[in-house]
């Protein structure tokens, strides 16, 4: 299907408030009803996105190694990483909260990553197939990206329950700001991605 | 100045160009191409009503972290634990920015916005083209993303859990307060900014 696009029409739409503008000739546009700096596509998208996705793939090493929390008692300290957590979880009986854990701490983040890593891939060579699963491979991984915070306000609740002095104490351990890094990182990679690339290349061809 | 074109659409995920087709309560508008949610009309909430959602979201917030989470006990020692506490507590153990992160996603952003909100609807019936209007609206969207009330209060439930094997758990106002708050938020949220920027005049198309 062929549709007319706003930049075919020599249209832009202010992505701030989603006037649908018609720049005429003017050098560096502004949005009539909202004032925000128009732009064809998000400025720099591909680079941006790429620079965060790196920087979070980096980070989700140490994320995943250094311990997120670490629990002092009476006799002895443990340390613990997602992983490790997961698995008390598992052993505890709530094998159903380990699974969620699993999911959106460990799943989601890596997944999240090699997706945007094939969305850009794709862009920049212009492929033309699979153009609405991508798009919907995008709109998914805008909204679950949130959800990996979870184990962030899991350890901030845990840490500030288990206050049992000389008995037990839980700090939180320095993964766990590597961790939320990589959160913040790939939301913010998600937002300047610009899912409009994913089918500006098959348009030229056709 | 650019030329408004108000009565067409673009899809803002794949640019495709629609005429603007008008929507009935509830109804919503998908791209032909993309399948991307383009906009949607509000079921009976208009802005004074958003307004009053917005206060009382206000009032709950401010109950949901002035207030225990939880009380706990295990091995004579009682003590209550809230979320503002919490997070000093991360902050005082040197986790500083784990701390801002927990503090910004769960208080800041959600108090940043509804503040603004306030003010924004307050304003927007009387003066709907001031340039206040439009940076308050840019900044709820900006912050939006950020407040993440639901997941903290699935994060509130998934500790509870883990707790509750070696503690004794009685919950407190708090975890109430959250509960409500995300309801709240949640219909907040499903509002349409749009047809907030779409109050504002459009400037008329120079010569």
């Amino acid at each position: 299907m062929t549709l007319p696009t706003a930049r075919a029409e020599g249209l832009i739409l202010c992505e701030t408030c989603g006037l649908v503008c018609d720049p005429g000739d003017r050098p560096d546009p502004h949005c009539p009803r909202c004032g925000a700096a128009l732009h064809v596509r998000k400025v720099d998208s591909i680079k941006r996105t790429w620079a965060l996705l790196i920087a979070a793939a980096i980070l989700y090493v140490p994320a995943n190694l250094l311990p997120v929390m670490v629990t002092y008692t009476l006799f002895n300290t443990s340390r613990d990483t997602i992983m490790s957590g997961i698995v008390y979880f598992w052993k505890s009986g709530s094998p159903d909260l380990a699974i969620l854990i699993f999911a959106v701490s460990i799943f989601i983040p890596l997944a999240k990553i090699l997706c945007m890593v094939l969305l850009l891939v794709a862009a920049q060579y212009g492929v033309d197939r699979g153009l609405r699963q991508r798009a919907l491979m995008f709109r998914v991984i805008e909204f679950v990206g949130r959800w990996s915070m979870l184990d962030i306000f899991v350890i901030t609740m845990t840490v500030g329950m288990v206050r049992f002095r000389s008995l037990a104490t839980i700090d939180a351990g320095p993964g766990a700001a590597a961790f939320g890094a990589v959160v913040v990182l790939t939301m913010i990679a998600a937002h300047t991605f610009d899912p409009r690339l994913i089918w500006d290349r098959s348009e030229k061809k056709s | 100045m650019p030329k408004p074109l108000p009565a067409l659409i673009a899809c803002p995920h794949c640019d495709a160009l629609y005429r603007r087709p008008t929507l009935g309560p509830g109804e919503r508008a998908r791209c032909a191409r993309c399948n991307a949610p383009l906009y949607r009309e509000s079921i009976r909430l208009d802005p004074d009503h958003l307004l009053a959602l917005v206060i009382a979201a206000a009032i709950t917030l401010v109950i949901a972290n002035v207030s225990p989470v939880v009380r706990l006990s295990a091995g004579g020692i009682t003590h209550s634990a809230s979320l503002i506490g919490s997070i000093g507590i991360l902050w005082q153990e040197g986790r500083a920015l784990t701390a801002m992160l927990a503090f910004a996603t769960t208080i800041g952003f959600p108090v940043a916005e509804l503040a603004a909100f306030t003010v924004l609807l307050v304003l927007i019936r009387r003066k709907p083209g001031s340039p206040l209007v439009a940076a308050l609206l840019r900044g709820i969207q900006m912050v939006r993303p950020w407040g993440m009330t639901e997941v903290f209060m699935l994060g509130i439930v998934v500790a509870l859990v883990k707790i509750s094997h070696t503690a004794q758990v009685v919950p407190g106002v708090a975890l109430f307060a959250f509960a409500a708050l995300t309801i709240l938020l949640t219909v907040i949220i499903s509002y349409d900014l749009k047809a907030l920027w779409a109050l504002r005049p459009l400037p008329e198309a120079d010569p």
